[in-house]
C-alpha cells in the first residue's frame, strides 16, 4: 500500500507544504475512544496516521507514551485489537492511511506472515517497526510485502551513510527521521540540517517525515518549511491524557486542526 | 597457554547469533554504537595487553583465582562429589565483578566517560559501581523500585561507592524494567556512555563479550579439577536467570561431550502457579531487550506478546527472558535446564550453610537444591562441579522473613 502513503507527501507538496503524521496509541484512554480520537483526527486535516501498538517494555518511548501504553493494556488493549481497530475506521470510510507503529514481540508471537496477512485485510498500509533495525528487518518485511504492506525504516542522528544508503533497497513510501538521539517526547526539537534530509532523501529515494521534539504548530511551521513531512506524538498523547475520555477526540482534533493550519502556506 | 589463547578457542556467534539466536533488535539510533562495541570488543579479544590488563585486576583487586572447593559433607548428603566454583570469595561477592572488569577496561579503551548499568538483586549494580569508582568514572545504576525495597542493602553500598541509584518505577518495577531505562538512557547519551550490561543478554556483541569475560570461571575450574581430582567433571550446575554464571562455567566445556551442562531456573512458587522466572522451562520464542531468544510472553488474543511477569524469591533470577546462548544450548540439547522453586532454594540454602559453613545467594541456592537430580545421573563416583556464584549476605532479611524470624 505504498501508493496511498506516498500520494499523501505528493498531495503535501503540491501544496507547497509537508504532510502532518499524527501518532496516537492504540488503546488509549480506551479501546473504543482511541477508534473515535482516530477518526476525529483523519478529519481534522491528519495526512497520515501513525498508530501505535502498546507494549508492556516500550524502552525507545519517554514517559508519555509509557504511561499512555500502560492505560492502554491496563483497558485491554492488544494487538489483534489494534488491527481490528483499523478494520473499524476502514468500515467508517477513514481513507487516511495508517501505518501500525509498535514493538516487534507481539508481531513475532503473533506470527510475522499471519501478522501481515492480517494487517493487509485490515486496511493498514505500513507497518514501523522500532526495534527492526534494517538488519534485522528483513523477517517482518518479507512477509509484510508478501501482502502488499510496507515498512518505515528509521533514521537516527547516529545513522552512517552506509546504513542510510542500505535503505534505496527497502522502497518505503517515506522514512521516519529521529531528530534527537532519546526517547519519544524527551526534548524540545533541535533544528534539522536541510543538508542531513537531502542526502537521506536522495539516498533512499523516499520522502523524510521528522519526528522527535515536534509539539506546536510553531515547531510544526518550522520543520514543515525543510521536511516531506512532520510527525507529532507525545503532544497529543498528552492531549488524550489532559481530560476526561468523552472529550478526548475533540481535544486532540483541536490540536490536529491547529497543526495542519500552520503548516498550510498561504 | 595465555588468556587471549584460551578465548580464542571459545565460540564465536555466526553474525551475532548462536544458532537462530541473538541478533541486534534495537532502536536504530543504538545501532551505530553496537557496531562500534563489536568492533572494539573484537580488537580487544585478540589483544594480549587487554587481557595482561583484565587479568591483572582480576588477580590483585577481585582476588582470582577464586577455590574450587570439595565440599565433602555436601557429597554424603547428596550422593555425589561435589566441587564448588568459590565465585562468592570474589570481591564483591559475586561473580558479576569478572564482567565489570573487562568492560571497564574496555570502556576505558573506547574513551566513554560515563558508566550506566542495569540490577536485579543488585549485586551487578554493586561491582558496576565498584569498578566505576576504581577507574574514576561517573556511575549511574537503573533499578526496580521493587528491588530497591527488596534489596536495599546493596543500594546503600552503590551510594557509598559513589554511585547514582535511579528507581524504576514503570512496569513490574524490576529488572526488565530496570533494562528498559538504562536503554533508553543510552539512546539518549549514547555518544560519551558505556551501557555496561551484567548478564549474557542484549544485542550482539553483549552475549559473546559478557560469556568471555565470565568464562574465566570455567578456564579456572577446568584447570583445577584436573589438578584435584585428575579428570574431567561429570556434570556442571548453576543457576540461570540471565545466565551469565552458567555460560561463564560452560563455556569452556563444550567441546567435551562427556561434560553434562545444567541449568537451573527459578521456579518462583512452581511452574504450573504462572508466578516463575523459568523462561527455558516454560517460555516460547520472542524478542526482548535486544535479542530473539526464550521469553515468557503472553500469547492468547487479549495479551499477544506481551511480556509476562516474572517471580523468584531470588532479585538475580526475577527476569522474563535469557540469553540467547543458553537457548541455543537449550535447543541443540547442548544443556539441560530445569527449575527450583522458592521454597526449594531456601532449603537448598539451609542445607550447604549446616554442611559447609557456607552462606550463599538465594540465586545459587537454585543450582544447589538440583545437586539431588545431578547426583542421581552421574552416580556416587561422578564428579560435579557447582557454580558458586555469590555470597548471602544480602539476602539476610528474605530468609529471615521467610523463616520467620522477622516481620
Amino acid at each position: 500500500m505504498t501508493a496511498q502513503l506516498r500520494a499523501a507527501f505528493d498531495n503535501a507538496a503540491k501544496e507547497n507544504r509537508a504532510a502532518l503524521v499524527a501518532y496516537l496509541t492504540f488503546g488509549d484512554p480506551d479501546p473504543k475512544t482511541s477508534i473515535d480520537i482516530v477518526e476525529a483526527v483523519a478529519q481534522a486535516g491528519a495526512d497520515v496516521i501513525e498508530l501505535g501498538v502498546p507494549f508492556s517494555d516500550p524502552s525507545a518511548d519517554g514517559p508519555s507514551i509509557q504511561r499512555a501504553m500502560e492505560r492502554a493494556l491496563i483497558a485491554g488493549a492488544s494487538l489483534p485489537g489494534a488491527i481490528a481497530a483499523v478494520a473499524e475506521l476502514r468500515r467508517r470510510g477513514v481513507k487516511t492511511p495508517i501505518v501500525l507503529f509498535g514493538y516487534y514481540n507481539p508481531m513475532f508471537v503473533m506470527g510475522p506472515a499471519t501478522f501481515a496477512e492480517r494487517a493487509a485485510r485490515a486496511g493498514i498500509d505500513a507497518v514501523l517497526t522500532v526495534d527492526l533495525p534494517i538488519d534485522e528487518l528483513d523477517e517482518l518485511a518479507g512477509p509484510l510485502a508478501t501482502y502488499g504492506v510496507s515498512v518505515i525504516p528509521l533514521v537516527a542522528p547516529t545513522s552512517t551513510p552506509d546504513r542510510i544508503a542500505r535503505l534505496a533497497g527497502l522502497h518505503a513510501p517515506f522514512v521516519y527521521y529521529i531528530s534527537l538521539t532519546g526517547v519519544t517526547g524527551s526534548r524540545a526539537a533541535a533544528p534539522v540540517d536541510p543538508a542531513r534530509l537531502a542526502q537521506i532523501r536522495t539516498a533512499s529515494g523516499s520522502p523524510v517525515a521528522v519526528g522527535f521534539g515536534i509539539r506546536t504548530p510553531d515547531d510544526a511551521r518550522r520543520f514543515s518549511a525543510v521536511t516531506d513531512g512532520v510527525v507529532v506524538g507525545t503532544a497529543l498523547v498528552d492531549r488524550v491524557a489532559a481530560g476526561d475520555a468523552a472529550g478526548a477526540p475533540a481535544r486532540v482534533a483541536e490540536l490536529v486542526r491547529a497543526l495542519a493550519a500552520a503548516m498550510t502556506r498561504s | 597457554m595465555s588468556t587471549a589463547d584460551e578465548i580464542a578457542k571459545l565460540i564465536e556467534p555466526t553474525r551475532g547469533r548462536f544458532g537462530e539466536f541473538g541478533g541486534q533488535y534495537v532502536a536504530e539510533t543504538l545501532m551505530p554504537a553496537i557496531a562500534q562495541l563489536e568492533t572494539a570488543w573484537r580488537v580487544a579479544r585478540d589483544d594480549a595487553s587487554y587481557w595482561a590488563e583484565v587479568d591483572d585486576l582480576l588477580k590483585n583487586y577481585v582476588g582470582r583465582p577464586s577455590l574450587l572447593y570439595h565440599a565433602r559433607r555436601l557429597s554424603a548428603e547428596v550422593g555425589a562429589d561435589v566441587y564448588l566454583k568459590r565465585e562468592d570469595l570474589n570481591h564483591t561477592g559475586a561473580h558479576k565483578i569478572n564482567n565489570c572488569i573487562g568492560q571497564a577496561v574496555l570502556a576505558r579503551r573506547m574513551g566513554k566517560r560515563r558508566l550506566i548499568a542495569e540490577t536485579g538483586a543488585g549485586q551487578h549494580g554493586v561491582a558496576t559501581a565498584t569498578v566505576a569508582a576504581l577507574f574514576g568514572l561517573p556511575c549511574e545504576i537503573y533499578m526496580g523500585a521493587e528491588d530497591v525495597v527488596r534489596q536495599s542493602l546493596n543500594v546503600e553500598r552503590m551510594k557509598l561507592l559513589g554511585a547514582t541509584v535511579h528507581p524504576v518505577e514503570s512496569g513490574t518495577r524490576t529488572l526488565k524494567d530496570a533494562m528498559n531505562e538504562a536503554l533508553r538512557d543510552w539512546v539518549t547519551n549514547v555518544s560519551d556512555t558505556f551501557y555496561l550490561i551484567g548478564s549474557v543478554a542484549g544485542p550482539h556483541p553483549y552475549p559473546w563479550m559478557v560469556r568471555d569475560l565470565q568464562s574465566v570461571i570455567g578456564r579456572e575450574a577446568r584447570r583445577q579439577i584436573l589438578d584435584i581430582a585428575g579428570r574431567l567433571p561429570d556434570a556442571l550446575v548453576a543457576c540461570v536467570g540471565g545466565g551469565s554464571n552458567a555460560a561463564g562455567l560452560f563455556a569452556p566445556f563444550v567441546d567435551e561431550a562427556s561434560v553434562r551442562f545444567v541449568g537451573v531456573e527459578a521456579a518462583g512458587e512452581g511452574v504450573e502457579s504462572g508466578r516463575h522466572a523459568a523462561t527455558l522451562g516454560a517460555g516460547r520464542i520472542g524478542v526482548l531487550h535486544g535479542s530473539k531468544s526464550y521469553v515468557l510472553t503472553h500469547e492468547d488474543d487479549e495479551r499477544m506478546g506481551q511480556i509476562a511477569h516474572a517471580h523468584s524469591i531470588s532479585a538475580g533470577l526475577d527476569y522474563p527472558g535469557v540469553g540467547p546462548e543458553h537457548a541455543a544450548w537449550k535447543v541443540s540439547g547442548r544443556a539441560v535446564y530445569v527449575a527450583r522453586t522458592d521454597d526449594q532454594a531456601l532449603a537448598a540454602l539451609e542445607l550447604l550453610a549446616r554442611t559447609e559453613g557456607i552462606l550463599c545467594a538465594l540465586e545459587t541456592a537454585h543450582a544447589v537444591a538440583a545437586l539431588d537430580e545431578v547426583a542421581s545421573i552421574v552416580g556416587k563416583s561422578g564428579v560435579i562441579i557447582v557454580g558458586l556464584s555469590g555470597r548471602g549476605d544480602k539476602d539476610m532479611v528474605t530468609v529471615a522473613q521467610r523463616r520467620g524470624a522477622l516481620p
